[in-house]
């Protein structure tokens, strides 16, 4: 590689608007927040603690699974290997972004994934299929979460639950709905469809049979795959269903 | 090896979550720096994309309660269906809410 330009055009005032359009679902994510910031409490973190944890590390299923962990000792490779296992599907979500983040300069590209979590990540994953290119939401909509997981968490620690009961609403589910609708938003080609039943079995296969936290990883690769040997005829046609069944209306 | 959870073990288990986090949120992107795109990795990546979403809600849908089911089912059908996200999770949690508060009545 010799000279490098960078092509990618950071849009600051498209970061505010990405803000503001994950904010309804941050407000969930409060909720989340203030489940952790109870349960890290309760096994012994002190309140400022808990809330540095999710300030610093903002990874919510992982730091869940840590303070499970949590006792008046704590095994540190044991630890290590769950919050790298659960949270491995970073790596495969950041390496999907590559080909955008590799239009802008290092600093920027790794200061971006700071932010990288799964909502804001299913956002610009799912408008790069469409052929839109956008990093602002990882900004944007990332700094909305990562500030109401703090918040949440805030609250959690000097007011515990915020709800007696939050899965009795449902609460439990939304960052699961969001990522299905995520999915199913996006396109649908035979090929993809066959990708997404390797991976839906293998993953269930590695639930089932591999150790812990490894199906998501062990799911995306094996759906990878199809990818990787099943090439689209037209890869920039994205537009589309275009063929055969289009002359059925009259 | 054990870490005391004494102040300074704790905000040393804090700094190696936090490292251990850093690392898979900078490792894909890292390691892909050494990879060439070309037209076969590129259809890689972008069938793991949405296999990553797939990977994480199918084994949720099993290993959840019913309610949890319900509220994967009803989201995949209005978002097929409507193609909107908003009212399909809204729908969807509405639906869980609504099979575990049956759930609790019946039994």
């Amino acid at each position: 590689m010799n000279v490098t330009t960078y092509s990618y055009r950071f849009q600051p005032g498209k970061v505010r608007y990405e803000f503001f359009r994950l904010l309804p679902i941050s407000l969930f994510v409060v909720a989340f927040g203030a489940a952790f910031g109870l349960a890290a409490v309760q096994k012994g973190l002190e309140p400022l603690q808990a809330i540095l944890m999710s300030t610093t590390v903002f990874a919510g299923a992982s730091q869940f699974a840590a303070v499970d962990m949590w006792g008046s000792e704590v095994s540190l490779i044991p630890l290590m290997a769950v919050v790298f296992a659960i949270n491995s599907r970073h790596l495969l979500m950041g390496a999907s972004l590559y080909p955008m983040l590799r239009e802008m300069p290092p600093g920027r590209r790794y200061g971006l994934l700071l932010f990288l979590t799964d909502a804001n990540w299913a956002v610009s994953a799912q408008e790069y299929q469409s052929g839109k290119h956008n990093l602002e939401v990882i900004l944007g909509g990332g700094l909305a979460i990562w500030l109401a997981w703090i918040f949440g968490t805030w609250l959690g620690v000097y007011f515990g639950g915020l709800l007696q009961d939050p899965k009795s609403l449902g609460l439990d589910m939304v960052l699961g709905c969001f990522l299905l609708a995520m999915a199913l938003g996006g396109n649908k080609s035979p090929r993809i469809l066959v990708a997404w039943t390797i991976a839906a079995v293998s993953s269930l296969a590695a639930w089932k049979w591999l150790p812990p936290h490894t199906h998501v990883v062990v799911g995306a690769l094996a759906g990878g795959a199809v990818g990787f040997f099943w090439l689209e005829k037209k890869p920039h046609n994205n537009t589309g269903n275009a063929n055969a069944e289009g002359e059925g209306s009259s | 090896m054990t870490v005391e959870t004494t102040t300074a073990g704790i905000l040393g288990l804090i700094a190696v979550m936090t490292a251990v986090t850093l690392v898979t949120r900078f490792g894909g992107v890292f390691l892909m720096s050494f990879v060439t795109i070309n037209p076969r990795i590129e259809s890689f990546i972008n069938t793991m994309a949405s296999s990553v979403l797939i990977a994480i809600i199918v084994p949720m849908a099993f290993s959840g309660d019913v309610g949890a089911l319900a509220a994967l089912v009803v989201t995949a059908i209005l978002m097929l269906t409507l193609k909107k996200p908003l009212p399909a999770i809204a729908a969807g949690m509405a639906a869980a809410g609504l099979v575990r508060y049956v759930g609790f009545t019946v039994f």
